[in-house]
C-alpha cells in the first residue's frame, strides 16, 4: 500500500515531508501544550492564509509572485504575527489569552478580503486550506529538510533553558535564563513549522498535528523527555496511516491525517481511563 | 559555600517601595550575616513577598539598596550562590509532566550556562540533592503525583542542588501538613547547623518557625523589629500588637493583598519589558 509512495517522485517528497512535518509538529508542540499556549498554533495557522492569500493576489499582477510559493509568504506573515500576539499580551497583561482570538480573527478577516479582492477561491487555496498529497515539489522538500535539521539543532540546544522557562518561569528568571530572546525563538520556530506544514495538513488542521499527539502523550508519559518521545511517536503514526489512506481513498490528507490523530486519542483516553490530568 | 566574612549575606539599606503611590515597603534596612538563619514574619500583605523580590533583583527599589554578598544586585552575576523557594502555588503548574529528576536538575540549569548540557557530575549532584531531601524513591515519579509536602522537599532540593551559599524561602510551607512542616523546618536548622548554609524564611506563621531560627526581623511596611530570637521571645507581645495589633490593619489587609497580586502582574510585566 505505501510502495505506491516511492514510485513516484512528487509521493516520494511528500511522504518524506509528511514525516518530517510528523516530527516537528509534535515536538513544538509539546512545549507550546504545556506553557498552554494550544491556540497559539491555531492563531498563528490563520494568520498563515492571510500570507497566501497575499502572495496569491500580489501573484495576478506581480510576475515575481506568480512564481514563488506562496508559503514563503505565509511564513513571513506568521512570524509577524506570532510578534504582535507577544505585543499583544504586553498590552493585555491581565488578560493575555485575548491576543490570540484578536491576531486569529485579524487574520482571517484581511485573508478574507485578500481571497475576494483575487476574485475569489480557486483550486490552489482549497489545497492550502485542507492539504494536499501532491503539494511537494523538490525546492520545497529542501526548504523542509533544512528547517527540520534547523529547529532540531536550535530546540536540542536550548532544550534545558524553554524546559525551565515553561515549568517555571521566574526561578527561571532567577537562574539568569534569558526568558525573552528565548521566547522570541520559539514563537519564530513555532511561525516556520505552521508554514511549511500546511502545505501537507492544510492550515484549518495545522495546529491539530501541534496539539493532538501531545495530548496523547500527557496521559502515557512519565517525565518531559518521555512526553517528546510519544508526541513524536503518535505525529508519526497519525502522518502514515493519514497520507497513504488519503492517497488510496482520494482524500484531503488534512482530514485523514487529523481523523487518526483523534482515534489514537480516543484509544490512549480509554487505555488510561483511570488516571485524570 | 561557608564564607564567613565581615561582609553580610545580604544586606539592605533604606530600602522603600511603592505601587501606585501606596506605599508597600518603608525605609528598610537590614543586614543578614553568613550562617544566620533568619526568620522574616509579618501578616499577609506586609510587604514580605515584595522585599523578597527586591532582594532577588526581580523588583527595583523606588530608594535604597540591596547588596548580595557586598554586591549590588544589579550588578550581582552568581545566581547560582543562591537558592530560592517560593510559595508553591504561585508558580508551578501541578499537572506539568516532569520527573523529580528532571525538576531538580533546572537548578543547575543556570550555573551549567547557555549552550551547554548536563554532564555525568551534574547528575550525580542531582542524585545527591535528592537523597539529602529523603526523596530518593520518588525520583522517577512525575511531580503532580506527590502530595504537597513532598513537593515542597524536591522544591528544596532544586534550590540546594547548586550549592548555594544563601537559601531564601518564600512561605514555603503553605499548603504542607503540620508534621510535614516540623520535618521541613528541622531540616532547615541541619542545613544551618552543619553547612553554614545562610537561610532567610519568609513566613506569617511565627510559632512554628521561632524554635529553629536563630534571628528574627518583623515586618508590616516598617520593619518592626530585627534581632536576636531570644530578644524577640522576650518581647513577643509587644511585637505581636505592633505588627498585628491596629484594628484598622484588619480592614487594610484585605486591601493590601490585593495590592500584592497585582504586583506579581505588574513585575511580571516590568520583566517582560526589560
Amino acid at each position: 500500500m505505501i510502495d505506491v509512495f516511492f514510485q513516484y517522485d512528487f509521493l516520494r517528497y511528500s511522504l518524506f515531508t509528511g514525516l518530517m512535518i510528523g516530527f516537528l509538529a509534535p515536538f513544538l508542540g509539546v512545549f507550546l501544550v504545556v506553557r498552554r499556549l494550544s491556540l497559539m498554533a491555531d492563531a498563528l495557522s490563520h494568520i498563515t492564509l492571510t500570507g497566501i492569500a497575499f502572495s496569491m493576489l500580489l501573484g495576478r499582477h506581480v510576475t515575481f509572485f506568480t512564481a514563488l510559493n506562496p508559503v514563503y509568504m505565509g511564513m513571513v506573515f506568521s512570524v509577524a504575527g506570532s510578534l504582535l500576539i507577544e505585543r499583544l499580551r504586553f498590552v493585555y497583561r491581565f488578560y493575555k489569552e485575548l491576543a490570540i482570538p484578536i491576531i486569529l480573527s485579524a487574520g482571517i478577516g484581511l485573508g478574507v478580503v485578500f481571497i475576494s479582492l483575487a476574485d475569489g477561491f480557486n483550486n490552489d487555496l482549497f489545497n492550502y486550506l485542507f492539504g494536499s498529497v501532491v503539494a511537494i515539489n523538490q525546492t520545497d522538500f529542501y526548504v523542509v529538510v533544512s528547517l527540520t535539521a534547523v529547529v532540531t539543532g536550535l530546540i536540542i540546544l536550548f532544550y534545558k533553558e524553554l524546559f525551565f522557562l515553561s515549568f517555571d518561569e521566574e526561578q527561571a528568571v532567577i537562574a539568569g535564563i534569558p526568558k525573552m530572546p528565548l521566547h522570541f525563538l520559539f514563537m519564530v520556530m513555532v511561525a516556520l513549522v505552521i508554514g511549511i506544514s500546511m502545505q501537507i495538513v492544510g492550515i484549518l488542521l495545522v495546529s491539530a498535528l501541534m496539539t493532538l499527539p501531545v495530548a496523547c502523550a500527557m496521559r502515557l508519559a512519565r517525565g518531559f523527555k518521555q512526553l517528546f518521545f510519544y508526541a513524536v511517536l503518535f505525529g508519526e503514526i497519525s502522518v502514515v496511516t493519514g497520507l497513504v489512506s488519503a492517497f488510496h481513498l482520494d482524500l484531503a490528507p488534512g482530514g485523514t491525517i487529523v481523523m487518526a490523530n483523534i482515534l489514537l486519542l480516543i484509544g490512549t483516553i480509554i487505555l488510561t481511563k483511570k488516571q485524570s490530568l | 559555600m561557608n564564607t564567613h566574612t565581615n561582609t553580610p549575606a545580604v544586606e539592605i539599606e533604606n530600602l522603600s517601595f511603592a505601587y501606585r503611590n501606596q506605599n508597600v515597603l518603608e525605609d528598610i534596612s537590614l543586614k543578614v550575616p553568613h550562617g544566620s538563619f533568619l526568620g522574616l514574619v509579618g501578616p499577609n500583605g506586609s510587604g514580605k513577598s515584595t522585599l523578597i523580590k527586591c532582594v532577588l533583583g526581580l523588583l527595583t527599589p523606588d530608594k535604597g539598596e540591596v547588596k548580595l554578598n557586598g554586591v549590588p544586585v544589579k550588578k550581582f552575576d552568581k545566581w547560582s550562590e543562591i537558592g530560592f523557594v517560593s510559595q508553591k502555588a504561585n508558580s508551578f503548574n501541578s499537572g506539568f509532566p516532569a520527573t523529580v529528576f528532571e525538576v531538580v536538575s533546572m537548578g543547575l540549569y543556570g550555573k551549567v550556562g547557555l549552550f551547554r548540557f548536563l554532564r555525568k557530575q551534574h547528575k550525580e549532584k542531582v542524585r545527591e540533592a535528592i537523597a539529602q531531601v529523603g526523596m530518593e524513591k520518588y525520583a522517577q515519579a512525575n511531580i503532580g503525583q506527590l502530595s504537597g509536602g513532598q513537593q515542597q522537599r524536591v522544591f528544596i532540593a532544586r534550590a540546594l542542588v547548586s550549592d548555594p551559599a544563601i537559601l531564601i524561602l518564600d512561605e514555603p510551607t503553605v499548603g504542607v501538613d503540620a508534621k510535614s512542616v516540623n520535618n521541613f523546618y528541622t531540616m532547615l536548622r541541619e542545613l544551618n547547623n552543619e553547612k553554614g548554609m545562610t537561610l532567610i524564611l519568609v513566613t506569617h506563621d511565627i510559632g512554628a518557625m521561632s524554635e529553629y531560627v536563630t534571628d528574627v526581623a518583623c515586618l508590616n511596611k516598617c520593619l518592626h523589629f530585627h534581632g536576636d530570637k531570644q530578644v524577640f521571645e522576650d518581647n513577643k507581645e509587644e511585637m505581636m500588637t505592633a505588627m498585628y495589633g491596629h484594628e484598622v490593619n484588619l480592614l487594610e489587609h484585605n486591601h493590601d493583598h490585593g495590592h500584592h497580586h497585582h504586583h506579581h502582574d505588574h513585575d511580571d510585566a516590568g520583566r517582560e519589558q526589560a
